[in-house]
Order: C-alpha cells, then structure tokens, then sequence
C-alpha cells in the first residue's frame, strides 16, 4: 500500500468519524425538543412508564384538542397568553433594537468621556440573576401599581436585554468600515443619509440577529413573568404552562403540548429572519 | 475656477498639534501631490480638505470660498480613499451612481453620466458586479470612476496605489496621469511614494512632522532640494549625504577624508562650519561610466574599492567605499565588477549640495 492510498484512506476515515461526531452532538441537541413533541403525543402512562417506553404505542392529538377547547372543559386561555406574549416580546425587542442601534453605534463609532466605564457598567447589570432581582422588581412595580401590565413587562424586557443589543450592534457596527461612511458623505450625504445608505444596510443582518436574540429571551422568560402578572391581562406563555400545575398532579402531556405551541412561532419566525441574514457582506469594501 | 488655498492651517489633537499652521496655493487644475514619510500629517491635511475632519485653526478656501465649517457635502469635492470604501451592498453602476442618486439627478442623465465614467475607466464589463467581485486594480478603477462621476471642481485622492502591487501601480499611475489629461480638474494627491510624486506631479509639497519643507515642481525639489530632508527623501537611490567641516578650501569628512569645497558654495560657508554634504548617486561614477553635467574642472577623481554590485540590466548600482562609509554610485553602460576592486571614481561636484548641519537648510546661495 503507497503513501497516497493510505493518505487517501485516513482522510476518508476522518471524514466517516467527522459525520459520526456531528451527528452525535445534534442528537444531544435535539433530543429534549424530540422528546417534548412525542410526550405531547402520548398518554401519561408512558410518559411516566418506568423504564421508559421509546417508542410511542398511542399517538393522540388530544391535549391540544384539550387546550383549545377553553377553559372548563380542561382548556387554557391559549389565546390571550400567546396574544400577550406577541404583544410583549414584540414591543420589547423593538424598543431594545433601537435603543441597541444608538448606544452600539456611539460606542463603535465615537469617543467620548466615561466611554470604557459604560460599557463595562453595562456588561455588569447582567452578571446579577433575574431571579435576584424579582423580588426588588416586585416591590416597585407594587408600588407603581404595573403588576399585571404588559407595560412593567416590556419595560423589565426591554432593560434585561439592552445591554446584549447594544453590545452586539456595537460589534457589527465596528466591522462596517469608517471610510464607507465618509465616502458617502463625499458623495452628497449628510451624516444622516449615509447612516441609512450605508452603514445600517450594511449592518443589518446582524441587527436581525441581534433582533431574533432579543425577541427569543423575551420570549421564553419565566422567571420574572411569573412574578410580575397575575392574569390573562398579561400573562405570557411560559407562565402558562403552570396552568397545567395542579396541587398534587401535573399534565405533562398538556405542558409538553404547550410547549410545542410556543416554540413553533420562535422557528417559524427564527427561520423567516435568518434566511435573510447573507454572511460577509462587507467583503469587497476595503482593499484586495 | 477651482482653486485650493490653506492659511496657517492647523490640526491639534487634544493637546498634540499634527499640523502646523501650513500655507499653501493650488491652481487651478493644477496637480499637486503631499508627499512625506507616514505620519508626517498627510491624510490629516486632506481629510481637513475634505471636511471630514475639524479644523483647529487657519482657513482653508475652495474656489476663493471659504470651507472651514462646510460639511463635506458643500465643497465640491471627490475623493479617493486608500482603502477605496465601495459601498460592498451595491454594484458597480449602483457606486458610480450613488452620488447622482443622492442628488437627485433625473435616471437618464444618472445613466448617461454613469455611462461616460464607465467608458473613460473601461468598467463596463463589470457594472452588474459587486465590489467583493473585482480584482484590486478594478477597486481602485471605480473608486476614481465614483469620484469623476461627480465632476467635481477638486479631486483628493489619499494614497489611491498603495494596496496595489509593483507592476499595477504603474500601470495605474500612468492612467491617472491620463485621466487628468481628460478631466482637467484640480487634484490634491497624497502619497508616501516620492515616485509616484514626481512622476504625477505639476508641484510637489514636501511634508515633514507636520510641516511643509519645500514646495516645488518635481525638478525643483530633485535638483535644488531647500532641506537636507527633502535631499534624501527625493530621489531613488537616495543621495549620499555625509557630514563634514568646512576647513581652508576643502571639505574634512568624519573619517578622515577630505573633498575639494564645490566651488558653488565657497562664499556661502567659512572654515570651520559645520556642513553635510550631498551627492546623486548619478553625480558619482565610475570614471567614464556617468554624464558629466558641468565643468570638467569640477570632477574630482578618487580611487576607492567596491564594497557592493547591484546590476540592474542597463545600469550598475556600485556601491563604494570612501571616508569608511559606503557611497552608492549609478554606473551607465556597466563593466563588470567585484567587490574588493578597486576603480576611480568621478566626484561630480558641480552638482554637489551642501545643508547647514544644525539647520539642514541648504546652503546654495
Ligand atoms: N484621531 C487621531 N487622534 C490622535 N492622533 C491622530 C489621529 N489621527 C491621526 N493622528 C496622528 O496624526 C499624525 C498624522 O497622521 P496622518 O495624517 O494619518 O499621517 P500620514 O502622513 O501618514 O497620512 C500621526 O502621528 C497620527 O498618529
Ligand atoms: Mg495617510
């Protein structure tokens, strides 16, 4: 055997063990998110059979009937929380894209007093847990009477994910060369304009990114949405699930259906933003 | 009429001041290049033109206007970037177009003059492209072709070359020149490359540390440098520069050598002076082997040995030991030589320069 079959066989192997490794971690990945799918199928007898039952026996489509089908008859207020959870998420992630816009694009593109500080300032307001801060969280908004408004969660929202925005923004702003903006302001803009024209498209894919970041935190929070609303005026999704709590039993099947009903939205819309998000759009700008 | 004009111009940052109070005249259509070593406050001075940068003192006029508070957008002015900043989310025709479009150019004089940029830069081929999609030397044809696109009254390019290989550099240097020739605008042109200066050029502004050492056309500055700076910053290979005293007729160098004192400066120093003296390597030659420029009676004949030989086909760099240094001569029609031969060599010294030491003026009276 030669120098280049077994150079040939090696990078075949190689090649085998690098699909083997792949394929392993997706399944790690995905798994959880298989598994809830399945038990929201499946009767609670197997979900909770010992040793556990792998493949399904009964596949049933009833806890979402269930779910649907209102409150009384086994049902949840599906609609008012995923209403609730739109409204919030939504609102919250547009603020924050905004705000992250401006405070990442001062911080990429000016100098000023205090600059380093600040942003370390910000990085550090999320080293505290939200659960730590729930309960502070609680007394003011008592006071302020925004318990159970989508108000107090948009703002809570908007506050925890500010500083990801902006230190994301800042990032992608950083990659969009200074010329660009200068040679456009050559070429007849303001400095407004050549924002517009020139940096922010260029910065756009990662603005969505950072977009779909924002929105999925909101999104999925818990924690804090547990404690700061009360009932259909606000509560999101994943409070919802426990709805399906009960003193001493939970519904698996119908949490786990639940679930499913909330991550759809988030790949759906996950999948829309990201399919236009073209990497190395700034190649070309700058030199050879 | 596009004239440039800079009064005391100045830049400070904080407290550092990168440009001193400069003064400058361009014509109009004139070709004028900023030429000095990186970070002398080239681009400073441009980027000032431009407006794209505040300035801290001093006025600068376009057109008998003056600009100092003008955004960039109100002077009239194109410019070619270093890194050629094409816009990388639009095409070629898009770039070309962009400041039309900003203006509000109706589309069929936008395509028109588009098209006009295109023929004069030969980028109609490429117009669908996008910048990621262009080799180097293309780049760089459209960021001049966005800048001509505009017909503004002065063009500021900043080092348009310098990430362009050897042999595209001239290439591209020449089609500068002649799309000068073609759109008669005045041009600031900014470089590090003496070459490129004099080869562009109508008048050279030499910069250094932020100040102007001597402003003239490129046969000016070569043989009549006012600094010993701009002596051993113009010319390639640089001029052999040597200090020396000045002592009864002669010039005593550190090493023990001595030369006879150029008769060109014998009012202008007395014995004892401190001097630095210049040569062109072209004004150093093997005997025969070099155009003698001025009186024969002005060519002083030392035997020295060869410590280097750089042959370049039609010429030989020698490089010669005198004075326990080594001198580089340019030998014409070379003969073969080696280091350790020794060869008599011309000291043309009709052509010779001499700078104050302190001062580094020149002492040319
Ligand atoms: N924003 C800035 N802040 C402080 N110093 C600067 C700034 N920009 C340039 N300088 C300094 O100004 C000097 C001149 O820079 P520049 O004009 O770019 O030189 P060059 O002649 O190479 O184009 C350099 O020493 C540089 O360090
Ligand atoms: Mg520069």
């Amino acid at each position: 055997m030669d120098a280049n079959t077994s150079a040939r066989i090696k990078r075949r192997a190689a090649r085998v063990a690098h699909g083997v490794g792949l394929f392993l971690a997706m399944l790690v990945i995905c798994l959880p998110g298989l598994w809830i799918v399945l038990s929201s199928l499946r009767p609670t007898v197997e979900i909770m059979a010992k040793p556990p039952v792998w493949i399904p026996q009964q596949i049933s489509l009833d806890a979402y009937v269930a779910m649907f089908s209102g409150v009384g008859k086994g049902g949840i207020p599906v609609f008012d929380y995923f209403r609730n959870s739109l409204i919030i998420s939504v609102t919250s992630t547009v603020i924050a894209i905004a705000i992250g816009m401006a405070g990442g694009y001062a911080f990429a593109r000016y100098r000023f007093r205090g600059k380093s500080g600040l942003f370390l300032g910000l990085m550090l307001t999320r080293t505290v847990p939200g659960i730590a801060l729930s309960l502070p969280l609680f007394f003011v908004y008592a006071k302020l009477d925004i318990i159970d408004t989508h108000f107090g969660l948009i703002l809570a929202y908007v506050a925890l994910n500010v500083p990801f925005t902006i230190w994301l923004i800042d990032g992608f702003f950083r990659q969009v060369p200074r010329d660009l903006a200068e040679a456009a302001q050559i070429d007849g803009c303001t400095r407004w304009q050549a924002f517009w024209q020139v940096e922010f498209p260029l910065a756009g894919p990662g603005i969505a990114s950072s977009g779909i970041f924002a929105f999925l935190t909101s999104w999925n929070e818990f924690a804090l949405a547990s404690q700061l609303t009360r009932s259909i005026n606000s509560k999101t999704l994943p409070v919802g699930l426990l709805d399906y709590t009960a003193e001493f039993t939970i519904d698996w099947r119908g949490m786990c259906a639940l679930a499913v009903v909330m991550i759809v939205p988030a790949l759906v819309l996950t999948f829309i933003v990201q399919k236009h998000l073209v990497g190395g759009l700034t190649s070309g700008a700058v030199k050879g | 009429m596009a004239t440039v004009s800079l009064k005391k111009l100045t830049k400070r940052y904080g407290t550092m001041e990168i440009v001193h109070g400069i003064d400058l005249d361009v014509a109009d259509r004139e070709f004028i290049a900023l030429v000095g070593p990186s970070g002398c406050g080239k681009s400073t001075t441009l980027r000032m033109i431009a407006g794209l940068e505040e300035i801290s003192g001093g006025t600068i006029e376009i057109g008998g206007r003056v600009v100092n508070d003008l955004a960039p957008r109100a002077r009239n002015i194109s410019m070619v970037f270093q890194s050629y900043a094409l816009y990388p989310h639009m095409t070629v025709r898009e770039n070309l177009g962009f400041s039309l479009k900003i203006a509000g150019v109706t589309e069929d004089e936008k395509a028109r003059r588009v098209a006009e940029a295109s023929a004069i830069l030969g980028l109609d081929a490429l117009l669908e492209r996008r910048p990621s999609q262009l080799s180097g030397g293309q780049r760089q044809r459209v960021a001049m072709g966005r800048a001509i696109v505009r017909d503004p009254d002065v063009f500021l390019f900043d080092e348009p070359l310098s990430n362009l290989d050897a042999k595209l550099r001239t290439q591209m240097r020449t089609e500068i020149k002649r799309l000068h020739a073609k759109v008669k605008s005045t041009v600031i042109y900014v470089t590090h490359d003496q070459v490129e200066a004099m080869t562009l050029a109508d008048r050279i502004v030499i910069m250094r540390e932020g100040h102007i050492e001597q402003v003239g056309t490129p046969d000016e500055v070569f043989k009549r440098p006012a600094t010993r700076f701009v002596a051993g910053f113009i010319g390639s290979p640089p001029m052999n520069l040597h200090e020396a005293t000045v002592a009864d007729g002669k010039l005593a160098f550190a090493g023990g050598g001595s030369l006879p004192l150029p008769g060109a400066f014998k009012a202008s120093v007395a014995a004892g002076d401190k001097v630095v003296f210049g040569l062109r390597p072209d004004d150093l030659y093997p005997v025969g082997h070099g155009l003698q420029s001025g009186d024969a009676a002005d060519v002083h004949v030392v035997e020295l040995p060869v410590a280097v030989t750089e042959p370049l086909g039609n010429e030989t760099l020698v490089f010669a030991e005198f004075d326990g240094r080594d001198w580089v001569s340019r030998m014409l029609n070379p003969k073969p030589l080696k280091a350790g031969d020794r060869v008599a060599m011309s000291f043309d010294l009709s052509q010779a320069h001499l700078f104050c030491a302190e001062t580094g003026k020149s002492l040319r009276a």
